[in-house]
Parts: C-alpha cells; structure tokens; sequence
C-alpha cells in the first residue's frame, strides 16, 4: 500500500485496502472554521446525540472574518463559541488564535500517522508531517462529530518525485505551483500525491506545508510526506501525545509516477484565474500591481516572513502599492516581532496584521476594487477571489511578491536585490 | 422526475464562483441562492426556475469545501446537476444535503443551453426533449445509493446510530 492508504487501513478494522474500496475510518482530529462551523453545528444538532464523540478530538478557528469585520459575521463566530464552551470543544480566541493550518501543527494538534478531517479544503496542509489530512464540508464535519469516524472511498496515490537543487529564489511554492501547472486543477483528482525526491529531503517543513496545502488546487484528496529528521525536529517538541509513523510498502501501486528535474527551475507564477495558469517569472512580462499580499495557510509561515523581509529589508514599498503583511498565526508573529521582522516591514512601508485569512478569499483586510491587480502568496486566483469580479490575482512565492511590491509590478528579486548580499541578510536587525 | 431548462457551463467552474465567499458571513439557504452563479453568470438568478438544471464539463465545483454551494445551487430551484466530472469535496457535500448529481459525458456533450431535460434519478436516465435524445448516467457505487435512499448522511448517521444502540 501507498504510504496514505497504510495510515488509513490503521484507522479501519481492515489489514488491506484498496484504491475504489468504501470504507469507514476513525479520525484522530476534526477542523471546522467560522464559516463553516455554523453549518456543520446545525446538521450535528438534528442527528440528537447532544454530545459529540469526544470534545478533545475537535477544534474550532475563527480566522476566515475575523477579527469579525461585521454583524453577521459576529453572530456565526458567536454560535460557534459557544457551542464550543457547551461541548468543551478546543478554541483558539483571537488572540491566541492563527490561521488553522498555520495553528494546528504549531500546537503539536495533528501529529505523523493521524488521520485528520476538516471543514476546509486546504485541511491537506497537514500531509507535511506524514498524516492523512483532508478537507470535507460541513455535513461530513456534524456527522464525524456524533460517532468519530467517517465514510471514504479509498484513493489511488499519485507519486511526484522531484530531483536536483534549488535554484535561487525558489522554493515549495514554486514546486507546488510548477507541479498543479503541469498536471491541471483536476489533475489529481480522487488521487493522494505522494511528494518525494532528493529536492524534498532538502526543504523545509515551511516548504512542505505549502506544497501539501496547495495539493488540493491538482484536485488530490491529500498530499502527503514522508517523516523524516526535519520532521521529527519539529514534532517532538510539539506534540503531546503518542504518534506513529508510517513508511509506503517497497511494492506500492502507483497509479502515476511524474518526475521533475527542478535543477532549471525559475520562481513560478499562477496568471489569472487559475492555479494551473503558470509561468516561469522570466515569460510574465511587465505586470504593474496595486496590492501585494504576503501570508495565508500557504505562505504565512516564519520562513515565508524571514525570505520577506530579507528582500524588504533597507528598502521602501512601491508609493503605488498597498503591501498587506498577515503573520500566519500569534507564534509566527511574536518570533517576527523578536526576530526583527515586522520592524522591516513598517519601516519598508507595509501594513501588518493581526493573523486572519482576510484577503486571500475577499473577506477583509485588503479586499480588490474593479481593475486593480494583486500579487499574493496565496492559493486561488479565482474570478473575484479577492473582491471584485472584475480584479485579478497573481500568485507567488514571498521572495518575488516582496521584490514586486518595491517595484510596482511583477518582478524577479534580482532587479531589488543580488542574490550574495540576500543571502547574508540576517533576519536580525 | 426531475424536469426543467438546461444552463450550461464549461469546465473547473469553483465554488468561489458559484457563490463567492463575501457572502458566506451568513448560511441561510435562501439568502446564498441570491447570489448563486454571481461573478461568471450575473442574471442565472433572475432566469433560474425551479426545476431548472446545471450542465457543466469537467471538475464542477473545485476549490473550497465549502457547503453553501450545493446550498445555494438548490436552495435558487437546481433540481440537479450533470456533469463529465465533480471535483470530489463538492460530490460528497451534494449527496449529503439531497442536491442530486450526475455523471454523464454523452449528456454534457449533447445538451445545449436552453434544452429541456428530464431526468428519473432512480434510474439515471436522462431525456433531452428538446433533441429527442437519451443518455444513462453512470450508476452510483452501492454504499453511496444507500446513502442517497437513506435520505442523505444526517438520516443514515442517526440511522448507524440506532443500530449501535439495539
């Protein structure tokens, strides 16, 4: 079995699975957000159980509206809180709260072996550590909170191997983007991807999570890694409970296996209105831009700060340009604040935000008017993702949406700064 | 029997794009479907009738889990949805709020905007009226028919529930 499907057999009363099997699986973790927790508290009311399965094995995030941008968004935050504080439920406040797939690893919450669902589709984040994670919608969500488990059709595993080193200004997002441009929105689709290769042993977990968070956008049910060192550094001194890890049979059955040497790789860039619209920097042509977005489930992680403000760092943003900075949750901004990070920010000229998910789905926070043009590190560059339907998104990694923002348009880092003295920036001032 | 006037659409059409996430601050069915189809279809609230039926390519419904989109797809009067593809969160949030879907290449590729369809959802046959066509969609796995005839995954879970009870 592939390594998804190991993780999900553990969680059956089955020894083997396979691809096209319906099967029942018990859940380790259940996610729900302000948007989509009131619907799924709703539907958990009628089945009448009164009490969820087990309070500890639920979380709750208000970080799509909030801080609550208006009445109505308060109200759905306000039931959700207190169903929350009846059931005993685990919520983060703002304040103490992040972007749930920022939050929830950092909190040692979802852990190597887990199988986890949320009612989110970037819920996928969570393969980084070698879990099973995958987003539902808020029907799946009631019913799994009443009995602990749920229905899944097993998937077949794609295997994506990527070999060679990175060139400079490249990283996960520009893997993960290369890869949905290669293989299409639904290019995955049912499918587990199973990311792995030389090029993968040497990235980050940062880089990790945003290519196992963006797996969703090729259609895949999940993305997932394997455990390795790096992994292990970053779980032990998080988690709180036991967890195992599981390692792919030698013998998998592979539906697809796609190679990519990246060692030529340029810094890639999703053109409107789709993910799978990419193109390498060098062949997008002069983009001027309105707004720049840096932060997100994707990119707002401290690696994802760090690489930002090393390329910010001395300069000043674009006098055209609104540069829109969201430390991905209240860890990642303390360590900014302490690492110098946000002080290279102002002094650059940015607006720095409490953690929200805000602009990248239009909500608040740096919402488009008709005409303008953003580059974002986000994950979706949909018709009116982030306001108006007549708006446009670009997607990037943080390096070139910092360089952008100095610039004014579309831009590769080495017209703001050599990549010798970017490499010898401390992040400390 | 399920029977009104077809709309048609082309591939990946997002669930951003069948309702967008400014107006997800509420989840009243009703108050979704004013805005169903917003930003790529700006009258299919003002055409869409009850009964009326959505024909699109290949992966409907991509993008975000979230559920206010077969909500608000059915709640504006869809009787159903026929498609080559469904992106999978969107498939299972359909079966599980009662908003049929079908899989059916030959129907996708036949139908016009503007057709009438009628469609048994028992059976999987589709009528195109307009062209005196015929199709059969692709059955469904007997797990998910059980759910579908169990009245969606609510009813089946307290179902399941019962069971364990006895």
């Amino acid at each position: 079995m592939a390594l998804a499907n190991k993780i999900l057999a553990a969680h059956t009363d089955k020894e083997m699975i396979s691809p096209g099997e319906f099967i029942n699986v018990r859940v380790d973790l259940i996610l729900a957000n302000d948007i989509t927790a009131p619907i799924a508290i709703r539907e958990f009311q009628k089945i009448g159980v009164g009490k969820v399965f087990n309070p500890k094995k639920i979380v709750m995030v208000p970080d799509h509206f909030t801080p609550n941008k208006d009445i109505a968004s308060a109200e759905q935050v306000k039931l959700m809180r207190e169903f929350c504080h009846e059931q005993g439920i685990i919520y983060f406040e703002v304040g103490q709260m992040g972007i749930e797939h920022v939050l929830l690893p950092e909190q040692g919450l979802v852990l190597p072996g887990d199988v986890i669902i949320g009612a989110d589709s970037h819920t996928c984040t969570y393969g980084a550590l070698g879990a099973f994670a995958t987003g539902m919608g808020s029907t799946d969500i009631a019913a799994a909170m009443a009995t602990g488990d749920i229905w899944m059709k097993v998937p077949p595993t794609i295997k994506v191997v990527y070999h060679g080193s990175l060139q400079k200004w490249v990283g996960g997002k520009d893997l993960i983007l290369y890869t949905i441009g290669a293989l299409g929105v639904d290019g995955a689709l049912y499918s587990v991807m199973e990311f792995t290769g030389e090029t993968i042993d040497s990235l980050s977990l940062d880089g990790r999570f945003t290519m196992a968070n963006m797996a969703v956008e090729a259609g895949a049910k999940a993305g997932i890694f394997r455990v390795d060192n790096k992994t292990q550094l970053y779980i032990k001194p998080r988690a709180k409970r036991p967890y195992r890890v599981y390692e792919p049979d030698n013998v998998s059955e592979y539906t697809q296996v796609v190679d990519y040497d990246v060692s030529n790789m340029e810094p890639q860039i999703a053109l409107p209105h789709s993910p799978a619209n990419t193109k390498p920097i060098s062949r997008v042509g002069d983009i001027e831009i309105d707004q720049v977005v840096i932060g997100s489930c994707t990119n707002g992680r401290l690696e994802d700060l760090q690489l930002a403000a090393r390329v910010l760092k001395g300069k000043k943003i674009h006098s055209r340009v609104r540069c829109i900075i969201i430390p991905g949750s209240q860890e990642v901004y303390l360590n900014a604040l302490t690492q110098g990070l946000i002080e290279v920010f102002i002094k650059a000229g940015a607006a720095v935000s409490t953690p929200t998910c805000g602009p990248c789905l239009g909500g608040h926070m740096g919402v488009l008017a008709s005409g303008e043009r953003c580059i974002s590190t986000t994950n979706r560059n949909f018709v009116g993702r982030m306001g108006s339907p007549e708006s446009e998104v670009y997607l990037s990694n943080p390096v070139v949406a910092a360089a952008s923002a100095i610039m004014g348009k579309i831009t590769s880092p080495d017209e703001v700064i050599n990549w010798g003295s970017f490499r010898e920036t401390k992040p400390l001032l | 029997m399920l029977k009104g006037t077809v709309h048609k659409y082309g591939a990946n059409v997002n669930t951003d794009a069948v309702i967008p996430a400014r107006y997800l601050n509420v989840s009243q069915p009703a108050a979704l479907a004013k805005h169903c189809m917003e930003d790529i279809d700006k009258d299919f609230v003002e055409r869409v009738k009850p009964g009326d039926i959505i024909i699109a390519t290949t992966n409907f419904g991509c993008g975000s889990s979230r559920e206010h989109a077969p909500l608000a797809i059915k709640a504006a009067g869809v009787s159903c949805v026929i498609a080559k593809t469904f992106a999978r969160i969107f498939f299972r949030n359909a079966i599980n709020i009662g908003l049929p879907l079908f899989e059916c290449e030959e129907a996708v590729a036949q139908t016009e905007a503007g057709d009438i369809l009628e469609v048994d959802p028992s059976s999987g046959r589709i009528k195109n009226l307009t062209k005196g066509k015929e199709f059969t969609a692709q059955p469904y796995p007997d797990f998910m028919a059980e759910l579908i005839s169990t009245g969606g995954l609510i009813e089946y879970t307290k179902k399941r529930l019962a069971g364990r009870r006895v």
